[in-house]
């Protein structure tokens, strides 16, 4: 009597999962757990979490995989509204934790509402220009603009650049998507370029030293340059092959700092080696190109906008993070999309993917 | 109506599809970034970073060799090794030293001796190293400190190697001591490329047989290759190489002798070397006073050693090394020898003594120690009362430069060669070496008195006990030596020190045997030191001899009660026994002793007494009453 009724929301549940994606999202978090293990010293209950964040997210992904695009545009103006206030909370109220207001008192959790932005910023932009899809002018991008900058700002103000910057580039994105001339891309990289060295007049110490670090890391072996020599032997000592799984000397000699969050990607390059780094970047573009073939397909405006900044989004963590681990970027606390350890990005990850299948499955629905 | 916003849409949607082919490019050119950083990193550069990891890993943990021990030729432990535990503070991690040493002496006995010596260290050490507060902890004072490790930063107890000297004052000077590293000796052993074997050494031999055979007893590091985790933590080993001990080391001393000797000395101050004339092994070294070695071992408070450097008894001054005396009527018997060899006397050549010599066209008077002279003299009853205007004449007839070249035939004015540091080679003066050292000529009147051992020459109490033995084997220069046998610490096997001949010196028997019966007949009734010869059962051949500290006006007497302590003359006592087979020949010196005969040679008696015949004078404790009375 129970089997139909199982049946029927089993069904109900997978038919908006892209199949795809699925596969590619088990091959990553298979990996990431094997690697998690590994980093964290073989601890089962460190894997035992994993898999729980893991189960959650997918309930999340699921969930939000069956909210129909429409209304999920709908949440875009309340959430990045809420988003504001919360940013607003934080410059007024926010806790200090490691020199930086971040997080946000709310009775027994708090919460980091820059986490919340990078959903709710590109949802809103996509609202705004789906509002104003007809009559696309120089006037709409300036008001995206504007939208773009207040999180910015106080994201900017905390003191959090790394995540400002991830604001500002999946904004971009959104700006890029909706057709923003070539000539004011350009014209935007020129300011950009000429605005270096008054950013750098702005910079707080501990983010010119992290520029500085990056540029000769022997310059502080045991500060803040530590972090990058120690993951840079961790990758370059695993050669071609990698020295195995669990056999990372680096690795399970606790060299490699943050290892099971940030910088996991050292800990899986020693293990792995190339080859392993190789088999990751072929997933992790497969995934890109899997959303940017969903974009393609894309019925409406909203959903062109939001399946490319969610695609190029993520392509963008992935480059940030492991630039850092590589030492070709400087180090801002962005952990590994889908690899690293940590429930909060893994759940923000599996919103945008959530939204991904949303306007994939949705469409073939809207067809039929 | 419609057509221009489709059219419019489709324009649209054209560009966005190029929009998106260049963001896929993008990504493309994103991820060969990435993966062209990483081939650098993982192929270029696998070598480089490959070598990093492992140094990374890997560390290398000394294991520090057991010092060499050393014995007696007996068998009794002079140096050896005990494991106690220390209270040690690494500074850098301590914070605030003053509290943490007011929290230390809360807990446990921290006297201001500790303190001081702690300041002392702490100037000498660096920053990171570990410093020692107090050692020898016992049991309680380990547990006390145990329980409160979490309120004391920086502290440690370590359990350490710690050198022991049973034989404490009286070997000080013979055995020596170690001492903690400081930077003259890193120096050193860096220069000589030693500096590897003395990773994760502590202390070095400072002084004395621990100094001179530092290289036999200090043994080979070990190490553990360990792998050890980014806090520097062991995980495991990988590989061990093990220490290897240091060389056990036996002396020709002999404890007990060199304890009755010491206790022959009494109150004076003083030297004494004994050695076996067959072989040049040193069977007692006494320097009186002497220090406790076990002081510096961990080192030396500063008060206590200013008290030591500032005595006017320089107990760290080396007395039979170190210490230079005029010979007096020591060098008598050598005389008499040069004046037999070189046929510028016959044995019954004699000479009337009016109680003073003056050299041809002068009225200067080279005085006799005995007002109105002695008779008439023949060579022999010249050493048994120790004639002075006999052996001034003989010395005007032989000449300056002919004694320098005879009396050097017995290894005056060089250095013995004893297997010690810092020795003095004394000084037996010549033409040459006055105009080189005053760049003045050579006056007869410094002839005169270089005939009874006085004037420029200078010897060590060592010269003159390596000079007695070689009188006393019939003329061959052994190398005097203090260690006699080395014990591999790895292998066990014990090679001796084989005798090391320096020179062999052919005199005429008959001459020898004239001048060996003169020095008996001085332990005889008649002769100058016949009370330390009294009832001896072995025969003893010796020679007294006085060193002037003061020079004594022409004219003016010398008159010992009215003369300041210090002011008194050194007395000397060559001598070797028994006199027909010598099995051991000495010297001693006793710094303002006044007579040899009186106060030297009764010294040399108890020696011998207990070297030939086992007997131990009254009021000495066995060695084993010491241990257990002492500590």
């Amino acid at each position: 009597m129970n089997q139909p009724v199982i049946k029927r929301i089993a069904t109900r549940l997978v038919r908006h999962v892209d199949g795809w994606l699925l596969a590619l999202l088990i091959a990553l978090l298979t990996v990431s757990t094997a690697v998690v293990f590994s980093a964290s010293g073989q601890s089962a209950a460190r894997m035992f979490g994993h898999l729980t964040n893991i189960a959650l997210a997918a309930v999340v992904l699921i969930s939000v995989a069956n909210i129909p695009p429409h209304i999920l545009a709908k949440a875009g103006p309340p959430l990045y509204a809420l988003g504001v206030v919360l940013l607003l909370g934080v410059a007024l109220f926010g806790e200090i934790r490691n020199g930086a207001r971040r997080w946000l008192p709310l009775g027994i959790v708090s919460i980091q509402p820059s986490e919340l932005m990078k959903i709710a910023l590109p949802l809103m932009l996509a609202w705004f220009f789906q509002q104003r899809e007809a009559s696309l002018k120089l006037r709409e991008y300036g008001l995206a603009a504007l939208i773009i900058l207040i999180p910015l700002l106080l994201v900017l103000r905390q003191p959090d650049l790394g995540t400002a910057l991830l604001i500002g580039a999946s904004g971009f994105y959104v700006l890029f998507f909706a057709g923003l001339s070539w000539r004011i891309i350009a014209g935007l990289g020129v300011v950009g370029a000429l605005s270096l060295p008054l950013a750098w007049s702005l910079m707080h110490d501990y983010q010119r030293q992290r520029v500085m670090t990056l540029l000769d890391p022997s310059a502080d072996p045991l500060g803040a340059g530590y972090h990058i020599i120690q993951s840079t032997i961790a990758i370059g000592s695993g050669g071609s092959f990698g020295k195995g799984w669990l056999s990372g000397t680096q690795n399970q000699l606790d060299f490699v700092p943050e290892r099971t969050t940030d910088f996991i990607f050292a800990v899986y390059s020693e293990e792995f080696g190339l080859l392993g780094n190789v088999v990751l970047m072929l997933l992790y573009i497969a995934v890109v190109a899997r959303g940017l073939k969903i974009a393609e397909h894309a019925p409406s405006m909203f959903a062109r906008l939001m399946a490319g900044v969610i695609s190029l989004n993520f392509f963008t963590y992935v480059f940030v993070n492991m630039g850092m681990v590589s030492g070709i970027l400087p180090v801002v606390g962005v952990p590994l999309p889908f690899m690293s350890y940590g429930g909060t990005a893994l759940v923000t990850l599996m919103i945008g993917f959530g939204i991904l299948m949303s306007l994939a499955t949705h469409r073939k629905l809207l067809k039929t | 109506m419609a057509s221009p916003v489709i059219k419019n849409l489709q324009i649209e949607l054209a560009q966005y599809l190029l929009r998106l082919k260049v963001g896929a490019g993008f990504v493309l050119v994103l991820g060969l970034i990435l993966i062209a950083r990483l081939v650098y990193l993982q192929v270029i550069k696998h070598e480089h970073y490959q070598a990093l990891a492992e140094s990374n890993r890997i560390a290398l943990v000394p294991a520090i060799p057991n010092r060499g021990l050393i014995y007696d030729r007996n068998g009794r432990i002079l140096a050896d090794n005990f494991s106690a535990y220390t209270l040690e503070i690494t500074v850098s991690r301590a914070g605030d030293l003053d509290a943490l040493l007011s929290n230390i002496s809360a807990l446990i006995e921290i006297t201001p001796r500790h303190l001081r010596r702690f300041r002392r260290l702490l100037e000498e050490s660096h920053e990171f190293e570990t410093v020692p507060l107090k050692s020898k902890l016992t049991d309680d004072e380990v547990a006390i400190l145990a329980a409160n490790r979490y309120r004391l930063p920086g502290v440690e107890v370590k359990a350490r190697l710690f050198r022991n000297y049973p034989a404490g004052e009286g070997l000080s000077h013979v055995v020596g001591y170690i001492g903690r590293i400081n930077d003259a000796d890193l120096k050193l052993l860096k220069e000589e490329g030693r500096a590897t074997n003395y990773k994760g050494s502590t202390h070095i031999g400072k002084v004395g047989v621990e100094h001179f055979y530092e290289n036999q007893l200090h043994g080979r590091t070990g190490f553990d290759q360990m792998e050890t985790d980014a806090a520097g933590r062991a995980v495991r080993v990988l590989s061990h190489v093990s220490p290897v001990a240091g060389n056990d080391l036996t002396l020709h001393l002999d404890l007990e002798l060199q304890r009755v000797a010491e206790h022959a000395f009494g109150d004076y101050r003083g030297g004494l070397v004994a050695i076996d004339p067959n072989t040049g092994g040193v069977l007692a070294m006494v320097s009186k006073p002497g220090f406790d070695p076990n002081l510096f071992v961990d080192g030396i408070d500063p008060a206590t050693w200013k008290e030591l450097n500032e005595s006017p008894d320089t107990p760290m001054v080396n007395r039979p090394l170190r210490g230079i005396y005029p010979p007096g009527s020591t060098i008598k018997p050598f005389m008499a020898l040069a004046a037999l060899e070189l046929g510028l006397r016959k044995p019954h050549d004699a000479i009337a003594d009016p109680g003073f010599y003056s050299l041809p066209n002068s009225r200067h008077r080279y005085r006799d120690w005995k007002a109105g002279g002695h008779g008439i003299v023949d060579l022999h009853k010249s050493i048994v009362e120790s004639c002075d205007t006999y052996y001034y004449r003989l010395a005007v007839d032989m000449g300056i430069e002919r004694m320098h070249g005879f009396l050097s035939r017995f290894g005056f004015g060089m250095k013995s060669g004893l297997d010690m540091q810092g020795e003095s080679s004394g000084l037996l003066p010549s033409r040459e070496w006055k105009l080189k050292r005053w760049n003045k000529p050579w006056y007869a009147g410094e002839t005169v008195i270089a005939g009874i051992g006085q004037g420029y020459h200078l010897a060590t109490p060592l010269q003159l006990a390596a000079a007695t033995a070689t009188l006393a084997n019939g003329g061959t220069f052994y190398r005097p030596h203090l260690v006699k046998s080395i014990r591999d610490g790895a292998t066990r096997a014990e090679s001796s020190m084989p005798p090391e001949v320096v020179f062999r010196n052919a005199f005429k028997p008959e001459n020898m045997q004239y001048v060996r019966h003169a020095m008996m007949d001085v332990m005889r009734p008649g002769g100058t030191a016949s009370g330390a010869g009294t009832g001896a059962v072995y025969a003893i051949a010796g020679k007294t001899g006085t060193a002037q500290v003061v020079g004594i006006k022409q004219g003016a007497k010398y008159d010992e009660r009215r003369i300041h302590e210090r002011h008194r003359d050194h007395a000397l006592f060559v001598a070797f026994a028994p006199a027909e087979a010598p099995r051991i020949a000495l010297a001693v010196l006793v710094e303002n002793g006044g007579h040899g005969g009186s106060t030297a040679a009764p010294i040399a008696r108890a020696v011998f007494d207990y070297f030939l015949l086992g007997k131990k004078p009254a009021g000495i404790a066995s060695l084993e009453e010491n241990e257990s009375a002492g500590d």
